[in-house]
């Protein structure tokens, strides 16, 4: 099984009983609010879920695995996410 | 930017919900996707990227400090494939101001 927004709408729906229209449209907004942030550069943390950082690559030598041929591959930007203690540990509970 | 901060967001994109309701909602989404991977569920967002839940079988460690051998239990975790577009967003490839001007 996989979930995706509308599954998320689903659930807001279920809560706050506005129409679908409106959770869908506050699901959308929430996911742009966190990655206009992101691209920012700022770091983005959910207590109970995890942290979103940003990372600099600094340029590096690399090689193209089929022609062996040397080239840079250039600083960049990525983005990490961190799990929280919370999430990992009730991800591991026995049942 | 904490949840709070992002909860005040949403208050200010939406002044017709409360506080509360804003929290609620903001709750709810972070909530459901907590439950999806204890479910042992992946998660698509598009546009932002997918949760998957990784296995990692039980075995012998050790402890650094006291090189006394330990057994690891088997555990579940959470990973992040970020998308294609957040990606290329947070590495400047899209500038900010086209994508507002595209949402207008």
């Amino acid at each position: 099984m996989t979930m995706t927004k509308g599954d998320i709408v689903e659930r807001i729906y279920e809560k706050v009983g506005f129409s679908k229209k409106e959770a869908s449209d506050v699901v959308e907004s929430i996911f742009e609010v966190i990655k206009h942030r992101l691209a920012q550069g700022e770091k983005v943390k959910i207590s109970g879920f995890g942290n979103f950082v940003v990372n600099s690559k600094r340029p590096r030598k690399g090689r193209n695995p089929q022609t062996g041929e040397e080239i840079i591959i250039s600083g960049r930007r990525v983005l990490t996410f961190k799990a929280s203690h919370v999430l990992k540990k009730s991800m591991n509970i026995q049942d | 930017m904490t949840k709070r901060g992002l909860i005040e967001e949403v208050v200010k994109l939406y002044p017709r919900y409360s506080r509360r309701e804003a929290e609620t909602m903001v709750n709810a989404v972070f909530n459901s996707m907590a439950d999806a991977l204890r479910r042992d569920e992946r998660i698509e967002i598009r546009g932002f990227g997918s949760f998957v839940v990784k296995h990692r079988r039980a075995r012998e460690g050790r402890n650094p400090k006291t090189g006394r051998t330990v057994s690891v239990a088997a555990k579940r975790v959470p990973f992040f494939k970020v998308g294609k577009e957040l990606r290329l967003r947070v590495d400047g490839k899209v500038a900010e101001a086209d994508l507002a001007a595209a949402a207008e």
